[in-house]
């Protein structure tokens, strides 16, 4: 026998109030005559499949997008001739970085032992073949560019690192239009943004790790700064936008984690850097919140990718409704 | 793009008799392992979607009559089976994202994923619009309907269609199974069922499909999108705005030092 108890109680009541507004959310049949879902569906059920991605893949994204960024900023320092320490820093976040990044895309394959497959062809209509192919070959270069450093020879070095710096440029971001040019609604709806919004969390999490080096240029401020603005207005963005495509964005837990990495990576080190124009410690705060701020949105869109998935309704709307 | 001569399904719920039939032998004779043994609650099916380990799943859809329509009182539930598979896609969504070329296309114009290629990346599971192919947890490869490519090599039929015994599931040559579908719809609507259609997305991207069906009523109830699209339509504008980001990139980092290393000099 099983006593009422207020849980049991309380839940009942939920019920009586959810029959009274006309629909019960609990899951089960609908009976025919009952209040129906407002999107007709098969019961809700989800159309897509959601990402079968685990941990090293967002980890991959902010590891391979620092990296990328690193060497772009190697080059571009060299180029205008800061100092020699901040190239060489720079040169081996990249190699570290892309060192880093293989393992974790192997390590995610549900067949790792065959991630050489990968390298069977080249298909530029698939972003998971591009990004493969330019890890291979950034990995190569950046690699490179510090061996050849410690060998003592410079212009081979000069060379791989310029090889670097532009295969870091679509490391940076090409994760980016991965997932945006795919079927989840939350990832497609935003495939025009993504690779803008990566490209902005990469430069700004290799400035932070130069930046934690202990590297104190201008330059390096500016770009910090430059990059937590316009993460400050992709938040913005994120939260004006109203469509069910972008609820998992801003509802429940993947929203929460969107709302914190946003904030890491946006207004935080945006107001820390700008107090920072004065403050060394500012600075080096600003560098810690922007590295987090840059992996919590990874994380957040990953997973927001799954949440998408489970939602029927932003892909059975009519073709006229399409946003 | 559709091919002429090419093979099909045609799968008709205005047959089916919801007798699952074709997942049993769909699960025979791939081999397929089992996916879990749950209680739905959701009518009788059990099976919920097409995954890894179904290739066939028989859906069954109760939803409010149009009263009058085929004979329907308005007060009696409609109660209809769909026996749901891969769409295999005029432009398939999982072969132009596979990075291996694992999966291609066939002399049959179906959609096939080698399992001895496959390494597992997981991206043609969030690049199908149908929810078709996933990954197998235990096994690590990504696993799709065949169209029975083997016995089709052989020159049989898919299981599924040998299965049936309504007729339902009609294999055949694509054109011969279109010619098909139009009489059937013209007989429906002949005999008051008005509300049965054709559900292939030949005007969207995904540039209409191998598998189509016919159904009652709004196709959403059955879970098939109104306007699917192939991820690969996006790549034109992802790919300008990794472009826009790298330029970017670029120029604020090289404006950054220029400027910055003066302000040093100056120091």
């Amino acid at each position: 026998m099983r006593r009422p108890d207020p849980t049991s109680e309380k839940r009942l009541e939920e019920l009586r109030e959810q029959a009274a507004l006309g629909r019960v959310d609990a899951s089960g049949i609908r009976p025919v005559g009952s209040p129906f879902p407002e999107t007709p569906s098969y019961y809700g059920l989800p159309i897509v499949k959601p990402p079968v991605w685990t941990w090293e893949v967002p980890l991959y994204f902010f590891a391979g997008g620092a990296a990328g960024a690193s060497s772009v900023i190697a080059l571009t320092a060299q180029l205008t001739g800061a100092s020699e320490s901040l190239v060489r820093d720079a040169r081996w976040i990249a190699a570290i970085g892309a060192a880093a990044s293989g393992p974790l895309l192997i390590l995610d394959l549900g067949r790792p032992e065959r991630f050489l497959n990968m390298l069977r062809v080249f298909k530029p209509q698939s972003a998971m073949s591009v990004g493969a192919w330019t890890l291979t070959l950034f990995g190569s270069a950046s690699s490179s560019a510090v061996i050849a450093e410690m060998l003592g020879m410079k212009r081979i070095g000069d060379a791989a690192a310029f090889v670097a710096a532009l295969s870091g440029l679509v490391m940076a971001t090409y994760t980016g239009v991965l997932i945006g040019a795919t079927a989840i609604p939350v990832w497609s709806k935003h495939a025009r943004t993504l690779p803008i919004h990566f490209g902005a969390s990469a430069l700004a999490s290799a400035t932070a790790l130069l930046t934690l080096r202990g590297h104190d240029d201008t330059a390096l401020n500016t770009l910090g700064l430059a990059a937590a603005a316009f993460e400050t207005y992709t938040g913005v963005e994120i939260e004006s936008d109203r469509t069910i495509d972008s609820e998992p964005l801003r509802h429940g837990l993947t929203g929460i984690t969107t709302r914190i990495g946003g904030f890491f990576s946006g207004p935080l080190p945006l107001a820390l850097r700008l107090l920072g124009i004065s403050s060394k410690r500012a600075r080096r705060a600003a560098a810690a919140s922007a590295l987090l701020g840059s992996l919590i949105t990874r994380i957040a869109w990953v997973e927001a990718g799954k949440a998408s998935a489970a939602d029927p309704r932003p892909l059975l709307r009519p073709a006229q409704q399409k946003v | 793009m559709l091919g002429t001569g090419v093979t099909g399904f045609l799968t008709d719920s205005t047959l089916c008799i919801g007798c699952k039939a074709c997942e049993v032998a769909c699960k025979e004779w791939n081999d397929v392992p089992d996916d879990g043994f749950v209680w739905s609650g959701l009518s009788y099916d059990n099976t919920l979607a097409l995954g890894h380990s179904t290739y066939r799943h028989v859906k069954f859809v109760e939803r409010e009559p149009v009263a009058g329509c085929g004979g329907n009182s308005g007060q009696q539930v409609t109660w209809e089976f769909s026996s749901d598979v891969c769409r295999h896609c005029g432009n398939a969504g999982c072969l132009e994202a596979c990075p291996t070329g694992s999966i291609v296309r066939t002399e049959f114009g179906s959609v096939f994923v080698q399992p001895d290629i496959c390494n597992g990346c997981g991206y043609c599971v969030v690049s199908c619009p149908f929810g078709v192919i996933d990954r197998r947890p235990d096994d690590g490869r990504a696993f799709k309907c065949t169209f029975c490519y083997d016995r089709q090599k052989a020159g049989a039929e898919p299981a599924c269609a040998k299965a049936c015994p309504t007729g339902s599931i009609l294999f055949g040559r694509v054109d011969d199974l279109e010619a098909a579908a139009d009489r059937r719809i013209a007989q429906l609507h002949a005999n008051g069922m008005n509300d049965a259609a054709i559900w292939n997305p030949k005007e969207t991207s995904v540039g209409g499909t191998h598998a189509f069906f016919i159904v009652r009523g709004d196709p959403r109830n059955y879970n098939l999108p109104p306007d699917p699209q192939v991820p690969t339509m996006l790549l034109k504008q992802s790919w300008s705005a990794a472009a826009v980001a790298a330029g970017a990139i670029v120029g604020a980092s090289l404006l950054a030092f220029a400027f910055g290393s003066r302000r040093n000099a100056k120091a």
